[in-house]
């Protein structure tokens, strides 16, 4: 047992499993170790793979073998590295921010949901890629329930359902999926690997891909692709202020993850993409909750990411990781900078909001930047890392017009994500600063959060800046780092940044032009959401309801018919009767017509009896 | 020692036999206990080291002639990686059984009968014992009549606290009777047609009878095909399997909170084991599932018993019953894996024995625990009990998560194993079946999850403390053990593997 022998995961759920029991110095050392020792943990595992790659030699880093079958929990994919590197840094700067919160296990929760994430992003095989995505949604439902509020508690029980559903998916389709490749032989039956049968086979549903196809929803479902994207929005605002911090890193990113390392290349993702990142748009527009309109607006970061995934080359695949990168940083950093601004005045709706620019600077700034690299403009993270997805896609576009194909969808996708960039910039890049800090006066005069709450955000508006004008270093550890490397060259060219300027100077006059369309309304806008608020429970209700209780009622008329006399006075419902108390003669009845059945069976039944 | 390792196979069911009786007639001294206590634990390192020969002996079974007298005149007692198995299984929850059942036991039964208690207690193990390892079909009807009486009497010393223990009792003795009647026929005309009563002479006899079953002339067809089906109904009824199973859930429910562990971890196994060894080693697999198709018999019940015990499970109250509707699901998961016929589902069906026996001892005796107590074993009583008697609790939570099949507890491996024993076989049907049956063991164990954790007790209602040690310790020791073997399955797998191999290599 080495070093190597441990998943970074468990790391972080050790830490979670002693945070409960400490506090004072000792909470904010385990904290804050905790992702640093994960981190190092995770990169000797990396460096090892990526030694093992140029010395041309086998790269997995720990197997056990269980009920005959190899499990990997420390296994390097492509992605692993980029995934890796980021979670722990969230693990650090959520923990900074949360630190000075007194509930007892929400940050205990947090480290479970990021080791369970972690987890995934170092799994080799589908076992433990379950376990750990399991994990993960005990953890987010926890962080959930520990905001203590009735829409919390009700939001959690909504969001723990729809994972559990998609976990149960997922299972189902390893199982499946498993199950075959045991029956035609396959030595590593296990292996959580790209699925390349996907790439031309998806469009033909059947036996042979059904489990891949499971798996594929499964994942689907924890990256809030259509029609699961509604309980990003649902949830995720529900939470304390750290917690949505945490919450907006790691379901959907560890999806993106999965779906980068299985299902890379599958065109059925560049459509689902596209459909998220103008549903994020048109959602994040019409939403009042200002932590609303940042979870409306994953949705619509994860749509890039998915279409960068879909499209499938290695600038797009890098774009794609980058991406997520980029994201989790600036998602994180807004998160923040809303979540101080609850902390500090206690309203979460932008109509309540406003002129918040006096008192909390800080807390303004890094919003501002958060913001502005979310609409990736030059010089921020988000310039660096989508710009990248839609050169990969234009390129493809233009490879695939070389070789004669079709690729009217790709200059569509380029298109459509083109308007989307715009309509980034109108909801999350202008509308939540301007609403929040700007606009009218609201009166209110809160200070900016405690120190560590500033530093966290601090940290992470550092990262922002550094990601926009050094991409290097995160370019370095991308899948496929020659590619990166090559797309460093030509980023800041003059004709792309004329383009993204004009796009988001031109959306920003609209903005403005705009203005009074725009304005909050208090509102609740229902989603397909609204099929297990209102739908289930009403057709359970006043449909299914009705048919078990008459049903009920023809069951009693029967068993009160068959025979046999209850032996206690035991209050019972009808069913249970069913093979409760019975006269010793019944059961001699059905011994006779077992024997009858059988004699049957092998004398009349059988052809050859 | 030589002594010893010359005559274990005898000694494994010559030992407790002798201490029974000694135990009855010691009398009401308070002796009983620890007697049968020697005798289990003794039993049980017996029956470790059989296992450690057969492991380390390959797949080779072992003949102990009885007296010495030759093979096919006396009885041989047979040792091969399959009983020997079944053998340690029993032995283990013997033995831990043994030691749960003194506090137990104590509380339940009057102290002018303890010494019969600890008696039969003692015989209704030869009898599981000896059915296990003997290679003589007559023999096995003797013994399975041992362990049959002897339970028969445990059950009805379950009076004490409720009189339905009684008619449970004597209607078990019916149905019981009948089912050992039939595996009687069945031998008897097998005896007719081959003039053994030796498993393997009668295996080897049947052959040259099959053979003449392709020609014209076919020979005594109608008498070995109907004592088959007479010896098939008789061993579902020692199985328990659905629709067969009516007698347990009575039996289960007002018996001593120990004899319940001890049956339902034992008595219902050595049923399965039976039922392998018949199929696999007497009439062999190509008469049973090729020639008569009865697999598919067997498949369709074991189908609607994990369906049916399940959802009779979900309806109980007492919690005792429930377990007991849930074990007849859970028998149906064996029979499902003996059914299909294949390496997978045997090491499914063989896991299966030794893990359920683990998971649902482990959750009578907490339950058992909840009954000394607290006093009564209905869902109200095990409202706010997570709080009152934490690790009787957890023992029985973590049962509960192996029944449904969580991962890393023992109840996973088994289902993983049979999952892909059935789709081998094509059965998607089935492997279905199996899937729906955790997502209904989610549904009761969940009902028993939220009393013991979620409810409160009622105001006013007696202080309650954690069980006595003496019955915490052997409840955890299987909570554990199931949680252990959930997580490394090495050794479960391999001996099981070992087994199939063996059991499919003796194909005619």
């Amino acid at each position: 047992m080495t070093i190597n022998d441990i998943p970074p995961g468990v790391v972080l759920l050790v830490a979670a499993a002693i945070l409960p029991f400490v506090s004072g110095k000792a909470r904010w050392v385990v904290a804050l170790a905790a992702p640093i020792i994960a981190m190092a943990d995770g990169w000797v595992a990396i460096s090892d793979a990526w030694a093992a790659d140029a010395a041309g030699s086998a790269r997995y880093i720990s197997q056990w073998q269980f009920m005959g079958l190899t499990l990997r929990p420390v296994f390097v994919h492509a992605p692993t590295a980029v995934f890796a590197t980021i979670f722990c840094l969230m693990v650090a700067g959520g923990s900074l921010y949360a630190l000075n919160q007194n509930r007892r296990f929400e940050l205990a929760a947090a480290m479970v949901y990021a080791g369970g994430a972690l987890g995934c992003v170092f799994s080799g095989d589908l076992i433990s890629l379950f376990v750990f995505w399991e994990i993960m949604t005990l953890g987010s439902t926890t962080i959930l329930w520990c905001a203590r509020t009735e829409g919390s508690y009700r939001a959690g029980l909504r969001y723990f359902a729809l994972h559990a559903v998609g976990g149960v998916l997922l299972l189902a389709g390893i199982a499946l999926h498993v199950g075959q490749l045991v029956g035609q032989g396959h030595p590593d039956p296990l292996a959580f690997t790209h699925y390349s049968q996907m790439v031309e086979g998806w469009t033909s549903f059947g036996w042979h891909n059904a489990g891949l196809w499971l798996m594929l929803v499964g994942m689907l479902v924890n990256a809030g692709a259509p029609p699961f994207s509604a309980w990003i929005g649902d949830a995720y605002p529900e939470a304390t202020e750290s917690g949505t911090v945490f919450l907006s890193a790691f379901t959907t990113k560890t999806a993106v993850f999965t779906l980068m390392v299985a299902f890379a290349g599958v065109e059925v993702l560049v459509y689902l993409g596209l459909w998220m990142a103008v549903y994020g748009i048109i959602y994040a527009i019409l939403e009042n909750d200002m932590r609303r309109i940042l979870a409306y607006s994953i949705v619509n970061q994860v749509g890039f990411m998915l279409v960068g995934i879909g499209v499938g080359t290695k600038l797009s695949i890098d774009g794609a990781a980058a991406h997520a990168f980029a994201h989790i940083v600036y998602k994180a950093l807004l998160m923040m900078s809303a979540g101080s601004v609850l902390y500090a005045t206690g309203r979460r709706k932008c109509t309540q909001l406003g002129g918040l620019y006096r008192t909390m600077p800080i807390t303004m700034w890094c919003g501002i930047i958060g913001a502005l690299a979310i609409s990736s403009f030059p010089l921020t993270s988000g310039f660096t890392t989508k710009s990248m997805i839609l050169t990969g896609i234009t390129e493809q576009a233009g490879a695939m017009a070389i070789a004669g194909q079709s690729h009217d969808h790709l200059i569509a996708a380029w298109f459509i994500l083109e308007a989307a960039s715009a309509g980034v910039f109108l909801h999350a890049g202008i509308k939540f600063p301007w609403f929040v800090f700007f606009n009218k006066d609201s009166g209110l005069r809160p200070a900016d959060p405690p120190w560590n709450m500033r530093a966290a955000m601090i940290l992470f508006a550092g990262l922002c800046l550094m990601l926009g004008m050094f991409p290097g270093p995160l370019y370095a550890i991308l899948p496929y780092a020659a590619e990166a490397a090559d797309y460093a060259n030509v980023i800041y060219n003059f004709e792309y940044l004329l383009s993204m300027l004009a796009l988001l100077l031109f959306s920003g006059l609209a903005f403005f032009v705009l203005l009074p369309l725009l304005k909050r309304s208090e509102t609740l806008t229902l989603d397909t959401d609204w099929l297990y608020r209102r739908f289930f429970p009403r057709l359970w209700k006043d449909v299914l309801m009705p048919i078990v209780r008459g049903l009920e009622a023809a069951q009693k008329v029967v068993l009160e018919n068959l025979p046999g006399k209850p032996l206690s006075g035991e209050p019972r419902s009808p069913l249970a009767r069913l093979g409760t108390e019975w006269a010793v003669s019944v059961p001699v009845f059905v011994i006779s017509a077992m024997l009858l059945i059988y004699l049957l069976m092998y004398f009349v039944i059988l052809p050859n009896g | 020692m030589d002594f010893v390792h010359q005559h274990l196979p005898a000694l494994v069911v010559a030992l407790p036999l002798v201490t029974g009786l000694v135990t009855a007639m010691v009398g009401r001294r308070g002796a009983g206990w620890w007697i049968a206590m020697g005798s289990s634990a003794a039993v049980f390192a017996l029956c470790a080291q059989l296992l450690a020969n057969v492991a380390g002996g390959g797949s080779q079974s072992v003949t102990y002639l009885l007296g010495n007298w030759p093979i096919p005149y006396g009885i041989g007692l047979v040792v091969d990686p399959l009983n020997a198995a079944v053998l340690a299984t029993v032995a283990l929850i013997g033995c831990v059984v043994t030691l749960y059942a003194r506090r137990s036991m104590a509380q339940e039964v009057p102290e002018d009968r303890s010494h019969f208690f600890w008696a039969l207690w003692q015989f209704c193990q030869v009898g599981l014992l000896g059915i296990t390892i003997t290679g003589d079909a007559f023999n096995f009807y003797v013994l399975l009549e041992i362990s049959s009486l002897s339970t028969y009497t445990l059950i009805a010393m379950g009076k004490g606290r409720d009189r339905r223990a009684l008619t449970a009792a004597i209607n078990y003795l019916v149905i019981g009777s009948i089912g050992a009647c039939f595996y009687l026929l069945g031998v008897a005309y097998l005896y007719m047609v081959t003039g053994s009563l030796n498993m393997a002479d009668i295996h080897a006899r049947l052959q040259d009878i099959f053979a003449t079953w392709g020609t014209d002339a076919p020979v005594y067809r109608k008498t070995v095909i109907a004592g088959f089906a007479f010896i098939m109904v008789g061993l579902s009824l020692k199985l328990a399997l659905f629709p067969l199973h009516l007698w347990l859930p009575n039996a289960y429910t007002y018996a001593p909170a120990a004899v319940t562990a001890l049956l339902a971890s034992t008595a219902t196994k050595v049923g399965a084991y039976g039922f392998i060894r018949v199929i696999y080693t007497v009439v062999g697999p190509d008469f049973a599932w090729r020639y008569l198709h009865s697999d598919y018999i067997l498949m369709i019940c074991a189908m609607m018993a994990i369906l049916g015990g399940s959802l009779m499970a979900i309806r109980q109250v007492n919690v005792k019953k429930l377990l007991a509707y849930s074990s007849i699901g859970q028998i149906g998961y064996i029979a499902l894996g003996i059914a299909s016929d294949n390496v997978y589902g045997l090491q499914a069906a063989i896991i299966h024995i030794f893990n359920h026996a683990l998971t649902k001892g482990a959750m009578f005796m907490a339950v058992g625990c909840v009954l000394y107590r607290v006093g009564g074993v209905r869902l109200e009583h095990l409202r706010g009990l997570g709080r009152k008697m934490p690790l009787t609790m957890a023992a029985f939570t973590i049962g509960g998560l192996g029944l449904i099949g969580v991962p890393m507890t023992a109840g996973f491996v088994s289902k993983w194993y049979l999952v892909g024993g059935t789709l081998e076989r094509g059965w998607m049907g089935a492997a279905g079946v199996v899937l729906v049956g955790s997502v209904l063991a989610l549904v009761y164990t969940w009902r028993c999850i939220e009393s013991i954790y979620f409810g409160k007790r009622e105001e006013g209602a007696p202080e309650v403390r954690e069980a006595p040690l003496s019955m915490l310790v052997p409840t955890l020791l299987l909570a554990v053990a199931s949680l252990y073997f959930g997580m490394d399955s090495r050794l479960t797998s391999d001996i099981s593997a070992q087994a199939a191999h063996f059991l499919l290599g003796v194909r005619p």
